[in-house]
């Protein structure tokens, strides 16, 4: 190969096309339009074949709900594919930890502290992160230094922690949550609003904006090649449009007129002709699932631990051998894993408003096909936090999408499983092509 | 150098009857080598005779089952590459131990990134000093935001080499260094080991094929089988005495014999 003065970020553009100039310019990484692209047509393929009921401000609420808790979880599952590792006890592990946080919350914390009392929600969630924590810290241990592979460890969670979840209660199922807590759930109760949520696609505009000028300036003071322009303001206008454009979807979705009619009665609120509107906004586990994606991506990109472990996933003896301590990394991303999937646990414990013992039941699976849709290489050392969001949403779109149609649910698994199988070959051919 | 060594000062380095083994085999065996300041020591071997693994031990790849290293005359326990690294000794491996997906920048400060005051990665002052730092070794080199992997050999070789002298090195261990370059990257590489032995740093180049490393050595040192066959000063030997050494274990009049050379009788020498 030789060298070539080339700008930064056009290695790709081996072909003077004006799509691949363009692609240069702005350094937008191909695949994850890619990934958009498919989407859109699942998307579209669905609202057609469903009759117009998939593109929707309800459906697509419902949707990002419903993505929410497998998307935090992929996050955490990233990591731990890029190391060469994989877990597969998370669907237990949630399972587990649900309950813990469900008979926290409904059957010690009250008589501790009084039913209903506002510090209840707060600690159960702690509680939640804590035994998280310490269960991926115990898989970590196993695997980093005890030396057993992550396979198997996980294989033993996955029956462990369904076996303990079980055992927590006997096997009864937990109900009901605290009412505050139920709020990470999302429904009507649990979404922010109109006016919040306008308020925070205004500073998430803000925030994108001001992340790309202090590149610039950043990329200008050590005289780093820059984009151009027009590029800087394209990537600004559509990332602003695309944060708008789903506040706008959420605010478009109202309060069933149920809900509404029984907050007006109870607030004294007049009944406009027509119904009462109030939009249910984004809602709060989505919300919790975009921090969560943000900070992750945070970890991944900008911080040390980051950089280990996607260094430890490309090459894991190069990694040692320049002063890394491998072992303590893995055993920190399992841990992390193990507050995602506590996270993960509130979320979907508060959305059933109930701990049961199947919670969770094969999200291991459905975590695991999100990050590698995602374009997490199973061979180390690839993958992104956006990808995999977006790959949690393409199984989600799917699922709802059969859903919506009536299919049933053996045929739903079927398209699933072949929807992962082709999302993998065409990664395989894209990465063979462009590297 | 005979004049660093003949003022009695201590050695940069000393390995003194340093012993590993794997399983049952014996891969390094009461072997001990030293390296003066600015000296350049070519350890030399067929494959499989030790020479890397003696050189892992240093490196703190691998950890002695016995012996003692010492540095500047003191003891120093080498647990792993960090110990390694905080001695100053740096190591361009053999399979240069880069993380392929990661671009250069990544690699040279892998394990010592530099941050930002609020504790973040700082890639662009990483990338600036990577600019610098390859643009002394290799001018032509514009590819800094590609994952290593995309790099050629000779690239990558760089990379591998700017990590290693970025940090001041007081000890470099160059593990046939120049086995995946051409004919000009190979009198680069030459050009560069000569340069730091001005700068006073010590360089352990090791390597299979003699005619890579008896020009740029002030000195051998012969592996087989795990033992030390014999070290020679370069002016004091002939590159065929030095290839009976290699290959038969045979040392000439002008090498100082180890535990593993060949008596005269064509007998091996019980080690010590």
């Amino acid at each position: 190969m030789t060298d070539r003065p080339i700008t930064a970020g056009a290695g790709r553009a081996l072909s003077p096309g004006m799509l691949a100039r363009f692609f240069a310019a702005t350094e937008i990484d191909t695949r994850l339009v890619g990934m958009l692209g498919a989407l859109a047509v699942i998307w579209i393929g669905f609202d057609i074949l469903s009759g117009g009921i998939f593109l929707t401000p309800r459906n697509l609420w419902n949707l990002s709900v419903q993505t929410a808790s497998i998307a935090i979880m992929s996050t955490g599952m990233v990591f731990i594919i890029v190391t060469r590792n994989i877990d597969l006890s998370v669907g237990s592990v949630l399972g587990f930890i649900g309950m813990i946080i469900g008979v926290a919350q409904a059957e010690y914390l009250p008589q501790l502290f009084g039913f209903g009392h506002s510090l209840i929600w707060v600690i159960a969630l702690c509680i939640g992160i804590v035994v998280g924590v310490l269960i991926g810290g115990l898989h970590g241990f196993i695997i980093a230094y005890l030396g057993v592979p992550a396979f198997i460890v996980t294989l033993g969670g996955l029956l462990v922690w369904r076996g303990a979840a079980w055992w927590v209660t006997s096997g009864r199922t937990v109900a009901p949550m605290d009412q505050t807590f139920e709020l990470l759930g999302g429904g009507a109760d649990g979404s922010i609003g109109a006016a919040a949520s306008w308020i925070v696609g205004i500073i998430a505009c803000v925030a994108i904006i001001a992340a790309i000028a202090a590149g610039r300036r950043r990329r200008k003071r050590f005289q780093f090649p820059l984009r151009p322009l027009w590029a800087e303001a394209f990537l600004a206008g559509i990332a602003s449009a695309a944060v708008l454009g789903a506040v706008w979807i959420a605010n478009a979705y109202p309060w069933p007129v149920g809900i509404a009619k029984r907050y007006a009665e109870a607030n004294n609120i007049p009944i406009p002709e027509g119904g009462l509107y109030i939009a249910h906004g984004i809602a709060i586990p989505v919300l919790v699932a975009i921090g969560v994606a943000i900070v992750m991506t945070f970890i991944g990109t900008r911080t040390r631990f980051g950089r280990y472990v996607f260094a430890i996933g490309g090459n894991p003896e190069a990694a040692n051998l320049s002063g890394i301590n491998t072992r303590w990394v893995t055993m920190k991303i399992f841990m992390l894993m193990g507050a995602l999937c506590a996270i993960s646990a509130s979320i979907s414990t508060a959305r059933l408003n109930a701990a049961t013992n199947a919670q969770g039941m094969l999200d291991e699976l459905y975590v695991i096909a999100a990050a590698v849709i995602g374009g997490t290489s199973l061979g180390g050392g690839i993958g992104t936090v956006a990808g995999a969001v977006l790959g949690a949403l393409v199984m989600q779109s799917l699922q709802s999408g059969m859903v919506l149609m009536g299919l049933d649910t053996p045929l739903q698994n079927i398209v699933v499983g072949i929807a992962l199988v082709l999302a993998v070959w065409v990664d395989t051919v894209y990465r063979r092509r462009t590297t | 150098m005979s004049d660093t060594q003949a003022s009695g000062q201590a050695p940069l380095v000393e390995m003194r009857d340093i012993s590993i083994a794997f399983g049952g085999i014996h891969a390094v065996e009461n072997v001990g080598v030293d390296l003066y300041p600015g000296e350049v020591v070519g350890l030399l071997g067929h494959n499989g005779a030790g020479k890397s693994t003696l050189i892992k031990i240093l490196s703190g790849a691998y950890r002695r089952d016995s012996g003692t290293i010492l540095i500047n005359g003191e003891e120093v326990h080498i647990e792993n590459p960090r110990d390694a690294k905080a001695l100053g000794i740096e190591t361009i491996y053999q399979t240069l131990a880069l993380a392929d997906n990661v671009d250069a920048a990544a690699n040279l400060f892998l394990g010592r990134e530099l941050m930002t005051p609020w504790g973040t990665l700082d890639d662009v002052a990483m990338e600036a000093a990577t600019r610098e730092v390859m643009g002394r070794l290799n001018p032509n080199f514009q590819r800094f935001k590609d994952p290593v992997r995309a790099l050629s050999g000779g690239q990558r070789q760089s990379v591998a080499i700017a990590r290693a002298i970025h940090f001041n090195a007081r000890i470099l261990i160059m593990d046939e260094p120049t086995a995946a370059l051409g004919p000009q990257e190979t009198a680069q590489v030459s050009e560069l080991v000569l340069q730091l032995k001005k700068e006073g740093i010590g360089i352990f180049l090791i390597s299979h094929d003699i005619h890579d490393v008896f020009d740029l050595s002030d000195r051998v040192a012969v592996m087989k089988n795990g033992q030390l066959v014999g070290t020679a000063r370069t002016g004091d030997v002939t590159k065929d005495e030095v290839l009976g050494m290699i290959i038969l274990g045979k040392c000439p009049p002008g090498a100082t014999p180890g535990p593993g050379a060949m008596d005269t009788e064509g007998l091996e020498v019980e080690p010590a």
